[in-house]
């Protein structure tokens, strides 16, 4: 309970930041705030999986490609050609497409957002799965490059396949319902309700992640963090945990996508780049590996700078640069700095008191 | 497929080839002395190239890729001693972040230096349409520059690591360091020696390939899997291996353009680098004996 009480802060300074732009008529910051709150859901559940796990990862910008372009495709690629087909006619008897008219009056029949979303979700975490089993059996270097390999590949794909917009990306992503009279939209009129729905998802996201990190499941992934071979020798089940950890990273990434997309409309294959995973893992470290709330608080700093275009042209310089600043003098995050270079929690052994895990 | 067609397919895939194999071996030489990647090795390459194109327009082109070349060296060297020299017993993880964010930088000041543009050097001898008769097929006589060179690389540093007291020194420091230290080397120079190294063979080749692949800004990245990839499959550490490794990651894709779209050319370099990586992490040519004494 005590844990839940500190999000009461975090909540009153989402209120204070959404009243003082509406007080001083600069709700248009509210966007970006939200954008980075999305972007923030992404680098929580990589810090879990980079900070907790112990395992890097330059593959995440992947994930969250596949989340964003698999739901921006399904709910904008008219199914019409294909209306007498099997498949196309279960889905529409099952209720889960959505005709419609498209710019020019014409017929449109798409997937309709929630089951788009669903799906793309489920790619997501199925592809994690059948990367994550042989990947994760690699360490350092390997895994590194075996990550980033992942990540350009899905860019490549990306960029070469017509029904995913090539260069141009996808366009026209619909409003996503999420529930009567709540709408993931960047439309100006629901902007305050967006903000609010993405921090609340954020928070949600948090509250789980720290709950998850303090219960058996963190404890055995800082046991296999500290030492494999002695978290092995304890009974913890190491390809399970970095497994289930790796997915659950990647159904974070993905989620993030998939309303990021719907929030802007569309997406574009920069979002699929190496650079975007690089920051993410950039970010991760100026928080503080294994830290939440420094992941969380860096997410939505660096990332509303950055939309802001507060870097110009130096945005992947900047971002290079932290990363380099930050593993050189404080490869604990800035907040261990501040905390007077603690030991990180990460490398606590707390593994005694529950061998059975 | 015709004989005139497959010989020229293998010579782009040969040219290419011997490139991912100079990259490779810069990979390899690092990794011996520190035991770390270095990601921003394929930046060494694109730097090369980049630097020999603005000298050319004050000096004559030979004398443009040797300053070209040096000053690729210098920066390798206060790469190493500004980042790395000074670090005590780094991670792994924090290396992999650090040579990482190099990498970016280092892309990031040539963008601002010398724009998006691709450029190019000239060709050696003749010019772009130049070519001569192998067998039917009609090769650019850069191509054999390009081999050639790095053949000559090769052989030079085979002859550098066994006979002159430095080769000697990094590859004792390579093989024990502790020793090392014990026999009055430092190891800190070696490992500054291995960046110089590493950086001025990518420079050269960035040179010589710069006619026929182009020179760009973001070219690094690109490099630096496919050599990584060529690095794990002769087995990392072991350079004879990533020459017969590079060559045939060259000719596996020249050939492959003839089955899968170009665009998906680079997918296969990196499914063959993760098919190798699960199924046989020491390489094809690296021992499995002593691959079990590393960390994968």
């Amino acid at each position: 309970m005590k844990r839940l009480l500190a999000i009461l802060p975090l909540l009153a300074v989402v209120v204070l930041v959404q009243l003082l732009t509406s007080w001083s008529g600069t709700q248009f910051y509210l966007t970006q705030m939200t954008m980075a709150a999305y972007y923030s859901l992404l680098i929580i559940g990589l810090c879990v999986l980079m900070g907790y796990a112990g395992q890097i990862s330059l593959g995440h910008a992947g994930f969250f490609a596949i989340g964003g372009y698999l739901s921006a495709a399904l709910t904008t690629r008219s199914l019409v050609p294909f209306k007498e087909a099997a498949l196309v006619r279960l889905l529409d008897g099952c209720g889960l497409l959505h005709a419609g008219r498209d710019l020019y009056g014409g017929e449109l029949l798409v997937v309709t957002p929630w089951a788009a979303a669903l799906f793309a979700v489920l790619v997501a975490a199925l592809i994690a799965v059948v990367i994550g089993i042989p990947v994760l059996k690699l360490k350092g270097h390997y895994l590194a490059m075996a990550t980033l390999g992942f990540g350009i590949i899905i860019y490549r794909l990306v960029l070469a396949t017509p029904w995913l917009g090539e260069a141009d990306g996808i366009s026209g992503v619909p409003p996503f319902v999420l529930f009567f009279g709540v709408t993931v939209s960047g439309e100006s009129s629901v902007r305050i309700l967006n903000y609010y729905l993405a921090w609340g998802i954020l928070l949600s996201g948090l509250i789980l992640l720290i709950n998850l990190m303090q219960s058996r499941i963190g404890r055995a992934l800082r046991a296999i963090h500290g030492s494999e071979e002695a978290a092995d020798a304890m009974g913890v089940n190491i390809a399970r945990f970095k497994l289930q950890t790796f997915v659950l990273s990647a159904v974070f990434a993905a989620i993030a996508g998939v309303l990021l997309t719907h929030y802007n409309g569309g997406i574009g294959p920069s979002e699929a780049g190496v650079m975007k995973s690089v920051r993410y893992v950039a970010i991760v470290a100026v928080g503080g590996m294994a830290h939440l709330w420094g992941a969380m608080f860096m997410g939505v700093l660096l990332n509303f700078l950055s939309l802001r275009g507060v870097f110009g042209s130096y945005d992947d310089a900047v971002f290079g640069l932290i990363l380099i600043v930050i593993m050189l003098f404080a490869p604990e995050g800035i907040l261990g700095l501040i905390a007077g270079r603690k030991k990180p929690a990460a490398t606590v052994p707390t593994v005694e008191q529950d061998g059975e895990v | 497929m015709t004989t005139e067609l497959f010989v020229q397919y293998l010579f782009a895939g040969i040219t290419y080839g011997s490139i991912y194999a100079i990259v490779a071996i810069g990979f390899n030489i690092i990794y011996n002395t520190t035991g770390i990647i270095n990601f921003a090795q394929g930046e060494f390459v694109m730097l090369g190239g980049m630097i020999a194109i603005s000298l050319l327009s004050f000096l004559p082109l030979p004398a443009a890729i040797a300053l070209a070349v040096l000053l690729t060296m210098v920066i390798g060297a206060l790469i190493e001693i500004i980042f790395i020299r000074w670090l005590e017993n780094p991670s792994v993880l924090r290396m992999i972040i650090i040579t990482i964010g190099l990498s970016i930088l280092t892309r990031e000041a040539a963008v601002h230096i010398w724009g998006e543009n691709i450029r190019a050097l000239p060709y050696f001898v003749g010019n772009e349409i130049t070519t001569i008769g192998i067998m039917g097929a009609r090769i650019s006589p850069q191509v054999l520059w390009v081999v050639g060179v790095c053949g000559v690389m090769v052989v030079v540093l085979h002859l550098f690591f066994r006979a002159t007291s430095v080769g000697r020194e990094m590859r004792a420091c390579a093989a024990n360091r502790l020793a090392t230290v014990l026999c009055g080397i430092n190891p800190r120079n070696m490992v500054t020696f291995s960046f110089v190294l590493s950086a001025g063979m990518g420079a050269l080749a960035g040179c010589v390939m710069s006619p026929i692949t182009y020179t760009q800004y973001d070219m690094g990245t690109g490099l630096a899997i496919k050599g990584f990839t060529v690095a794990i499959l002769g087995g990392l550490g072991h350079s004879g291996g990533a020459v017969a490794a590079g060559l045939l990651l060259g000719v596996i894709e020249a050939f492959s353009v003839s089955v899968v779209p170009l665009a998906f050319q680079d997918a296969i370099a990196i499914t063959i680098l993760l098919l190798i990586l699960f199924v046989r992490p020491h390489g094809i040519f690296g021992s499995g004996e002593a691959a079990r004494l590393k960390a994968f």
